[in-house]
């Protein structure tokens, strides 16, 4: 299977290429991000709709990481 | 019959402003509002507290409302943010211009100081490269602007003002008549808005349509309300249809966009060509906007009086007839000091500021 590098929260990672960033940040990380008010938070709908993965890409915040594939060389920061 | 010394129609920002400054001043006061409270002009409106330099009349009522404004810095639910405002120059035409803005707002004590070009950057690293650079106001202020008419209201109930939760049909000998065919007495003050021809139709008063869009969060991104130069074309000018760079950064690190300005369009509907349009003009100053999520759309409506003054005074020919509308884009910073204005010449009091440009018998239609 191909793999992209790509960096999650500082951490280097091989991840097969043509999966979703939330599928990503799943295979390394329990949550995906904290709420405004604190609380945990993960993928909801994996559609779009939700809004529960929202995280930080190549610099541009609030991207939905389930609707984003992997690139080589993709910046993530999952509370960003 | 429930008698008042005023019954104000109206619980927008400059109604409830209104209660507020007359109750306490010791007046007995109701207040008539079918809707929910600051839920007409007051709660599409951006909620930047600024002082426009253009018009001496103008500027002296928002110059002497922003003084006001300072008693409710701290009030929770106005989340008053002091972000400043920072005028951006595109050319040398209106970087030139800057000098004599400054002049004029220091001429009435408000401090605004020339930026560079490159102190424009170093201020907000996001605007679009080989602007010229621009005027900075650091007094001023953005608010939640529902927040204040309910903080307002909240003041005015707690020394007594009576609330009406009705619509005020027809202004009568004694006073006013509600919907439910029950009257009452007194004096009365119509803060109604876009909705004034329908108690007035004496004034003329026409609706100004505006966009505004709101972002996700991206805390930031930008530090000021930020305008262009131009605004002020867009805004005093007389054209059916404008758009103009006017973005706001909100405590909750979202981007409030605007603005917007239609004479042609009566229906709340939002238009994707104009939000196109503005987006545009916004995407010119800040590119950095092209790539982010809107959340919602919305639109209003801007009271607009007959010269873009509000009226502010007692009709001429009806003894017991005051009103306080018609402040366009701009009554959210002259709540407070159009609430003075007319409440103390009610008491027949000398006011603060001179209140000859807004009496309404400078517009009154000769029937």
């Amino acid at each position: 299977m191909t793999q992209v590098r790509i960096d999650i929260n500082g951490q280097v990672l091989d991840v097969p290429a043509g999966i979703s960033v939330a599928a990503a940040i799943a295979r390394f990380r329990p949550s995906m991000r904290r709420s405004v008010s604190g609380q945990m938070r993960a993928p909801f709908c994996g559609m779009g709709i939700c809004f529960e993965c929202r995280v930080r890409i190549d610099g541009v915040a609030q991207q939905r990481a389930c609707m984003t594939p992997v690139r080589e060389g993709m910046q993530v920061i999952t509370d960003g | 019959m429930k008698s008042y010394d005023l019954i104000i129609v109206g619980a927008g920002i400059v109604g409830t402003a209104c209660a507020d400054y007359a109750s306490e001043q010791g007046l007995r006061v109701a207040i008539v509002e079918p809707g929910p409270i600051g839920g007409g002009a007051t709660a599409a409106a951006m909620g930047h507290l600024v002082a426009m330099d253009d018009d001496p009349a103008e500027l002296a009522l928002a110059n002497y409302s922003l003084g006001l404004w300072e008693e409710f810095t701290h009030v929770e639910q106005i989340e008053y943010n002091r972000c400043g405002t920072l005028w951006v120059a595109s050319s040398e035409a209106e970087y030139a211009h800057i000098p004599e803005k400054i002049a004029r707002l220091a001429a009435v004590g408000a401090q605004a100081e020339l930026i560079d070009s490159e102190q424009l950057y170093r201020l907000e690293p996001s605007l679009a490269p080989g602007l010229r650079g621009g005027m900075r106001v650091p007094r001023e202020a953005v608010v939640y602007p529902p927040g204040m008419a309910r903080h307002l209201l909240d003041r005015a109930r707690a020394r007594g003002v009576v609330l009406y939760a009705q619509r005020a049909t027809a202004i009568t000998r004694q006073g006013v008549q509600l919907d439910d065919r029950t009257g009452l007495a007194g004096a009365v003050l119509v803060a109604t808005g876009c909705a004034l021809p329908q108690l007035l139709p004496q004034l003329p008063m026409r609706a100004r349509k505006g966009h505004l869009v709101i972002t996700d969060r991206y805390p930031g991104l930008i530090h000021h309300q930020l305008l262009e130069l131009g605004y002020a074309d867009s805004a005093h000018g007389d054209a059916d249809s404008s758009v103009a760079f006017n973005v706001q950064p909100r405590p909750t690190g979202q981007i409030l966009i605007g603005s917007s300005r239609e004479y042609s369009s009566n229906t709340p509907d939002v238009s994707m060509p104009t939000v196109r349009r503005m987006l545009e003009r916004t995407f010119r100053y800040l590119p950095a906007l092209r790539q982010l999520d809107a959340l919602r759309i919305w639109t209003g409506f801007r009271p607009v009086s007959a010269d873009g003054l509000p009226y502010l005074g007692r009709l001429p020919d009806n003894a017991h007839v005051w009103v306080a509308s018609g402040h366009e884009g701009l009554g959210i910073t002259t709540s407070l000091g159009s609430a003075r204005l007319v409440i103390d010449q009610y008491l027949g009091r000398a006011t603060a500021i001179d209140s000859r440009p807004y009496d309404p018998a400078r517009a009154v239609a000769c029937v």
